[in-house]
């Protein structure tokens, strides 16, 4: 992923910033800023009548710096997550990452941290630290920028396949007698399912960690703290979920690539996939992971008509994902989130 | 060529690992004793990367199509060709026709293969290592079964080294009670002072549940060793669960009960790790059976670094005798 300061007297001295840039500046989708207003006319129950609230600036904690054995650097960027956090830890792992080094074999971000596996015979952990230490400091997350892709992530809700699993674990459950989605919506405090869907899928979500197996995205919704939804997860794992499922816990949503264990609250199935082993699907031909950090999902509602018309699409090898390649201002975010969310939204309209 | 007679317990292609794709979940997979697979490699006159077959706990039978030069390294499986014993951690020349026969491990629990040339299976993401979870890489993603057969890749013959063995000074013994190193780190801050000794004070006997992905642990319960607090936004409610983070290989993960993460582990989650295990004591733990006992040791990172240090030291050295 490309990234890079808006000015140039960030202090990075990277000499490979300009042609990043220019290369960039040719694939960016330019953002309409105007006709934000009308498309969410009538659905301000889905803000909780919040639409002009911003993202709070969370004040970040000095990061903890740990070794990870005699080849990892763990920096736990802050022990809560929030955008800030997450923002920091991708900026200082793009930054990293262009920067093309043979002395690092493995750059992850992960929610509020990240974790560096390095050549400790090129490298000693120390040097490492001392580095990252003062890349943490020159960089300010609200002037950086970077590549993002927007994804329309059609979800059908109440699915029939995750409702069997999830009523097979009832016993497992904190509520026993309802549903996943109606124990969600009362803990939110949601008057049903359907509010809680709309808020759910009203807002666009951020790919904050791909992780655990290969392409599972935890995705972070891009709304203030006091809309986002907090869920705890399973009082004991299940030992089955679908693939594709599209589960809830602690503050991120979660779509499992294959059928495993989980313990996330369920909530509906989506027909496309995350992981193309094979590389059949047209936009797996790089990778046979579909999400990468610092994506974009916009998860829409659909019926059951339209999820077996893309499950159709998908299984004939021929679905193409509705994307576009937008430049990601987490300044602008955190200014207006929801009007800047549906900008970013409308580039794939 | 290869032809599988009998598969043994669990046997699968590996090399060094596959690298770079951490950040989309993919875990490096692998040989699980990387020190036993180097020098397999070395003994046939391989560099360290090619593909070798890890065999677990039970070899297999196999029956080689083509003349080809052999060593087996790790774990002791009392290695025979044509039922006539050979010896390990030593260059062995193998007829077309012959079949080498491994058993069960007597001591250790891997014991790796090399063939001159390397087993010939296609690289996927840079690497033939198998990751069974997804399905890649190997020979075609899984276990080998009866039947399936591995092609040798083509070099110049090297029967000229059948012999040549490594020095008994540098074979490792897999002794019970084992002292695993540990850099303590990523989440610790999360144990009190108390479960931080507990921790490191108790023995650990290995679990049925260990296996390439993690080694899941008997002991006390994890629980009580770590500090309460109330829960930062976003980390799950239980006292051993953070925000998602992101796992080395060889980091203890506190789910329930300690579990060591392996090479085809997940790549994060939201239990708190609180240590890792430092990279030559991989490979140690790589020989630990289940039902032993171990302990861990907490050492600082020059400790950790002197021991890899060694450990590449002493891998030169294996190369320099046997060349």
């Amino acid at each position: 992923m490309i990234v890079s300061s808006e000015s140039d007297d960030s202090g990075l001295g990277n000499p490979g910033r300009m042609a990043r840039l220019g290369l960039r500046s040719k694939r960016i989708e330019r953002i309409n800023p105007g006709s934000v207003c009308d498309i969410y006319n009538g659905c301000e129950s889905v803000f909780h009548g919040m639409t002009n609230s911003r993202i709070e600036r969370q004040e970040l904690p000095s990061p903890r710096y740990t070794y990870g054995g005699d080849d990892y650097v763990f920096v736990e960027v802050a022990e809560a997550m929030s955008f800030d956090a997450n923002f920091t830890a991708q900026a200082i792992t793009q930054e990293i990452r262009s920067r093309d080094r043979d002395d690092l074999i493995e750059v992850a971000p992960a929610n509020a941290s990240y974790l560096i596996q390095f050549d400790p015979e090129r490298l000693h952990p120390d040097d490492l630290i001392e580095e990252l230490k003062e890349l943490g400091e020159e960089i300010d997350i609200s002037e950086y920028r970077w590549e993002a892709r927007v994804f329309d992530f059609p979800i059908l809700y109440q699915d029939p396949w995750t409702h069997e699993t999830l009523m097979q674990f009832r016993d497992r459950h904190q509520d026993p007698d309802a549903t996943d989605l109606e124990y969600s919506a009362q803990i939110n405090g949601f008057e049903g399912v359907q509010a809680f869907i709309d808020a759910h899928s009203g807002a666009p979500h951020m790919v904050t960690m791909v992780g655990f197996v290969p392409g599972l995205p935890w995705c972070f919704q891009m709304v203030p703290r006091e809309e986002q939804i907090e869920v705890p997860k399973y009082r004991q794992p299940r030992t089955d979920t679908p693939g594709r499922a599209v589960g809830f816990g602690g503050a991120f949503t979660a779509i499992y690539p294959v059928r495993g264990a989980g313990g996330y609250q369920l909530y509906g199935r989506t027909p496309l996939e995350v992981l193309d082993v094979d590389q059949n699907l047209p936009d797996f031909q790089e990778s046979m992971v579909l999400p990468n950090p610092g994506d974009i999902l916009d998860f829409r509602q659909i019926d059951r008509e339209e999820y077996d018309a893309i499950r159709e699409e998908i299984e004939a090898g021929t679905y193409e994902y509705t994307y576009e390649t937008v430049e990601f201002r987490p300044d602008e975010f955190f200014r207006r989130p929801h009007e800047y969310n549906r900008e970013l939204v409308e580039a794939i309209e | 060529m290869i032809r599988v007679i009998d598969p043994g317990i669990s046997t699968t292609v590996q090399d060094t690992g596959r690298f770079g794709h951490y950040h989309i979940g993919m875990p490096p997979s692998g040989a699980m004793d990387q020190f036993s697979h180097t020098v397999a490699n070395y003994l046939v006159g391989n560099d360290e990367d090619a593909a070798t077959l890890e065999m677990t706990y039970g070899g297999p039978d196999l029956a080689f199509e083509r003349d080809a030069l052999v060593a087996v390294t790790g774990a002791d499986m009392s290695p025979a060709v044509n039922d006539e014993p050979i010896q390990a951690w030593t260059a062995v020349a193998v007829e077309a026709g012959d079949v080498l026969s491994l058993d069960f491990a007597t001591e250790g629990a891997r014991s790796y293969l090399a063939v001159a040339g390397g087993v010939d299976v296609p690289s996927i993401m840079g690497s033939k290592s198998t990751y069974t979870l997804i399905g890649i890489g190997g020979y075609e993603g899984h276990q080998l079964e009866e039947g399936d057969e591995l092609a040798i890749a083509d070099v110049p013959d090297r029967s000229d080294r059948a012999g040549t063995s490594v020095d008994a000074s540098h074979r490792p013994d897999y002794g019970e009670g084992d002292r695993i190193r540990v850099v303590m780190g990523l989440c610790e801050y999360r144990l009190t002072d108390e479960g931080r000794e507990e921790f490191l004070g108790a023995t650990w006997k290995i679990s049925d549940e260990a296996d390439r992905v993690g080694y899941r642990l008997e002991g006390p319960d994890v629980e009580p060793m770590f500090e309460g607090r109330e829960q930062p936004f976003g980390a799950g409610t239980d006292v051993t669960n953070v925000v998602d983070v992101g796992y080395p290989v060889g980091s203890i993960q506190m789910a329930g009960q300690p579990i060591v993460l392996m090479r085809d582990a997940v790549t994060g989650g939201g239990y708190a790790t609180v240590g890792t295990v430092i990279s030559p004591d991989r490979d140690r733990l790589s020989q630990s059976r289940t039902h032993s006992e171990i302990g861990f040791e907490a050492v600082d990172v020059e400790t950790a670094l002197d021991a890899r240090a060694e450990r590449d030291d002493r891998l030169e050295a294996i190369r320099t005798d046997v060349r």
